[in-house]
């Protein structure tokens, strides 16, 4: 009874290149990618597992018994194939990737690269994204999460100080507010024997409801914003079904994609799709940490049982209402606000952990119990660890000071800014420059997780792999690594199928005693080179 | 009379702190109102140092494509 299982986040940041408009958004993504990856070099002397191993990559495998053939899967759905970007594009950038980044051949763009924390980073449809290293609990979900918002960082301080590249600026937010919105995903290891149908019900009306405690605040109503005014979820007004696989057209709550990175008899990765991209670290910390527990919940059948008449559209009430009076209507006709539906999760939680919790379900338990009761005296009050009040609070102040109304730019603007990457220029960076947003984490603790990996997941593995031996990993994925060695004629392809093992303790020996990745490998393998 | 109009001043300074008294809690009250003010005007003073010159051009010239 916790909040500890193995998770992980993905961010997709939204790209900008201000002095150049217009400019390929796939191209300004990959100069990213591209600029990190020199820094990787002159740290490793040696650029490794640059190449995504994709044979276990299933995106049209759906949780409910059935594949979608892939000639009806839209194109973005066949994320199983690496990106490519063509001569012409790269030159339309008018940049050098091979001066500029030390790329050897010139052509070789990279669109993805593992990191030594055990990351990924790459080009998804045309956004440049972190995913996550695979922790065991909600506090390292946010360290690791953090620490993709300092790789990015240091990318686009790298690109600007590269001549003849223009300044890419990096957004950590889910719309453009002109009918385009792109993710901020959260992955949750379950059990197999667990009915997708169970989860389904028991956590449709907890993600309509939570974008209360951690929603990341939008001006504008509506996917175009055709609306002026103010709401607390930055993807609620994207959402178009209950359950699906899809996860760029016609997004539903209950994201049904079966692409487990792990032994598939024993278990399912729950790829969550409706979450807003957090800056405030408490709103990550509780968006991850109550999610845990309620599948911990739904798990042991202790889940609240409360059906929603109309998701979507609760979903949408909520978000459009700050003031959290806003009411939905369940399936045995009671009207509950966001705040009541958190509040009956909270309460089952805290019946279903008893008397004795560990310490961070604890904490969690706590703060989520403290922020519903101060939710429910005055939102206001929460604007330091809640990003979408955070936001609003400013977007007040504007208002109250210039006399704006919802439409005007400037508050767009605000709002936009907020998520700014760049620490001299993000609201978000200049807020907690004041103390005035609370901190779960230190600023050296995130940067240490920059470089290392998490030591309790086989992200472990994957990290000291890159890291001891950059110069033979010819490619990786979640659940492999590929090993290209002068002693073997054949690639080595290590499996890394259970998520809890590659830890460092039952692999740290093996890398303190190789001299070198063919007795690396020979170790692993139990056999001598050949 | 020198003693009558001593009572006199003293009950009149004593009216006087009186009043000045009673509106101590709403004089203190300002003033953290005034400090909030202030603290929010300088935070906003940061921040239009921060916000993008043009925000009309910046924020319509924020155009993605479509992610997951």
């Amino acid at each position: 009874m916790s909040v500890r299982r193995v998770m992980g986040t993905e961010t997709e940041y939204g790209v900008l290149a201000p002095t150049q408009p217009g400019a390929n958004a796939t191209v300004l993504s990959s100069q990213i990618i591209n600029a990190y990856a020199a820094t990787m070099r002159e740290g490793y002397g040696n650029l490794p597992g640059t190449r995504w191993d994709y044979t276990d990559e299933q995106p049209l495998q759906d949780a409910r018994g059935w594949q979608m053939p892939r000639s009806q899967a839209h194109a973005s759905q066949l994320t199983d194939e690496a990106p490519v970007l063509d001569a012409e594009q790269i030159a339309l950038a008018g940049a050098d990737f091979s001066t500029g980044f030390g790329q050897e051949p010139a052509s070789d763009v990279l669109m993805n690269i593992v990191l030594g924390n055990g990351a990924r980073l790459y080009v998804d449809h045309a956004h440049p994204e972190y995913s996550s290293p695979e922790v065991t609990n909600p506090r390292d979900a946010v360290l690791w999460d953090k620490a993709g918002d300092v790789v990015v960082q240091r990318a686009m301080d790298r690109v600007a100080s590269t001549p003849g590249f223009a300044p890419v600026n990096l957004y950590k937010n889910n719309t453009d507010s002109k009918s385009v919105s792109y993710g901020s995903h959260e992955n949750y290891l379950v059990p197999r024997h667990v009915p997708f149908s169970d989860i389904t019900a028991g956590l449709i009306p907890f993600f309509v409801s939570r974008q209360v405690i951690c929603g990341a605040g939008r001006v504008g109503i509506g996917a175009l914003s055709q609306e002026a005014g103010y709401q607390l979820s930055q993807r609620a007004d994207f959402f178009e079904a209950d359950v699906g696989l899809e996860t760029t057209v016609r997004r539903p709550i209950i994201n049904t994609r079966d692409e487990p990175h792990a032994v598939a008899e024993k278990y399912r990765r729950l790829h969550v799709i409706i979450g807003d991209a957090n800056l405030s670290e408490i709103s990550c910390y509780l968006k991850v940490g109550t999610a845990a527990l309620v599948l911990d919940m739904i798990e042991a059948g202790t889940a609240p049982q409360v059906e929603l008449e109309s998701p979507v559209e609760a979903l949408q009430t909520i978000s459009h209402d700050p003031s959290l009076k806003a009411a939905v209507r369940t399936n045995d006709e009671r009207m509950l606000t966001g705040l009541d539906l958190q509040e009956l999760y909270f309460e089952a939680a805290r019946r279903h952990v008893g008397n004795s919790p560990d310490e961070q379900t604890r904490d969690v338990l706590t703060r989520w119990g403290t922020l519903i009761e101060v939710l429910r005296h005055d939102p206001m009050d929460a604007a330091a660890d809640v990003d979408w009040i955070a936001k609003l609070k400013l977007l007040q102040a504007y208002r109250d000071r210039d006399n704006l109304a919802w439409s005007d730019a400037r508050l767009g603007l605000v709002d936009l800014q907020y998520a700014d990457m760049r620490p001299s220029k993000g609201l978000y960076y200049r807020l907690a420059a004041r103390g005035q947003m609370t901190r779960l984490l230190t600023d050296s603790e995130i940067e240490a997780a920059v470089v290392q990996p998490p030591a309790d997941t086989r992200a472990y593995f994957r990290g000291n792999c890159i890291t001891h031996f950059p110069g033979h990993v010819a490619s990786a994925s979640w659940d492999s690594i590929v090993f290209e060695l002068p002693g073997r004629r054949r690639l080595q392809r290590i499996q890394t199928l259970e998520p809890l093992r590659g830890t460092r303790e039952l692999t740290k020996h093996l890398f303190d005693a190789a001299d070198d990745a063919d007795e690396f490998v020979s170790m692993l393998l139990g056999d001598a080179p050949g | 009379m020198a003693s009558q109009e001593r009572r006199n001043t003293e009950a009149q300074s004593r009216e006087v702190e009186e009043a000045e008294e009673a509106p101590l809690p709403t004089h203190q009250s300002s003033t953290e109102a005034s400090a909030q003010v202030s603290g929010t005007d300088d935070l906003l003073d940061e921040i239009d140092g921060v916000l993008e010159v043009n925000a009309e051009e910046f924020v319509r010239g924020f155009v993605q494509k479509g992610g997951q």
